[in-house]
């Protein structure tokens, strides 16, 4: 009999805590989708992968610990679907060749720069279309590790449990990834010179 | 002995990233002290990832944003 009320309490707080959770995590939505975005090949991928992850956030509230890190934790469900999705067809990663060193996008720019020699200035001969273009042409993971620390400001460390890989090899494809981007720039850059 | 500026280069992601350590980054910092071509490339750099940054940061679309407010679970 006394059991009643208490379980009344218990689902009173129940409720509680999960508008909150829902409330917090809608919350980072923007966060989240900026990732995202760029996780997913397309707008209308990145939607629907928005729709996916909150929607299976929501169902399994409970098993997020408060006082972790939501967004990490909203974007490891979100990455988990974005592989579930069979999105990593793509062409293998280890057959392109990479320029020898890590300057090749600047040497390019600065070459059909007419003179110009400021660094932001060289780097406003790439337009916005330039760069999302590039971005979605880095294999994906290279890619799921470029934009969540470059873009999300995620740490190795986080980026290294949220895609459940290693912290040496988040360095590893990082650091390839970042050089593939500036090779597709520096393709772009190339492209509208001539 | 190694080429200077191959050695800054190698060093170039992680100082932007602040994983040197103290002692690499003095050694980094020395080198761009005195070399200009490799202190307008860090600068290069660093002016990339900004401005890659910036180009990439697409606002959430208000509907898809209405539809994720739509999803959570109502209570009894």
């Amino acid at each position: 009999m006394d059991a009643e009320p208490e379980d009344g309490q218990r689902l009173a707080t129940e409720a509680r805590d999960r508008v909150r959770f829902e409330e917090d995590a809608l919350a980072l939505s923007d966060q989240v989708y900026r990732v995202a975005r760029h996780l997913a090949s397309s707008r209308e991928d990145a939607d629907e992968l928005m729709q996916e992850t909150y929607a299976r956030a929501f169902r399994s509230w409970r098993s997020f610990t408060p006082g972790t890190n939501m967004r990490a934790w909203l974007l490891r469900i979100l990455t988990n679907l974005n592989i579930d999705r069979g999105r990593r067809q793509q062409r293998a990663p280890q057959m392109q060749p990479l320029e020898a060193n890590d300057y090749f996008l600047y040497d390019k720019l600065a070459e059909n720069g007419d003179g110009i020699s400021d660094e932001e200035q060289v780097v406003e001969r790439l337009s916005q279309d330039d760069i999302v273009t590039a971005l979605s042409a880095v294999p994906h993971d290279f890619r799921d590790v470029l934009v969540l620390v470059d873009l999300g400001d995620f740490s190795y460390a986080d980026a290294a449990q949220i895609l459940d890989i290693p912290v040496g090899t988040v360095m590893s494809r990082l650091h390839r990834g970042r050089r593939i981007l500036k090779r597709e720039l520096a393709e772009s850059a190339l492209e509208e010179a001539t | 002995m190694k080429d200077p500026c191959a050695h800054c280069e190698e060093m170039m992601q992680p100082y932007l990233d602040h994983v040197l350590t103290d002692e690499e980054m003095a050694e980094a910092e020395a080198h761009l002290a005195e070399c200009v071509d490799c202190r307008r490339r860090y600068r290069f750099e660093e002016s990339l990832r900004i401005y890659v940054r910036k180009a990439a940061n697409e606002p959430m679309p208000v509907e898809l944003k209405q539809k994720l407010a739509a999803l959570r679970i109502p209570l009894e």
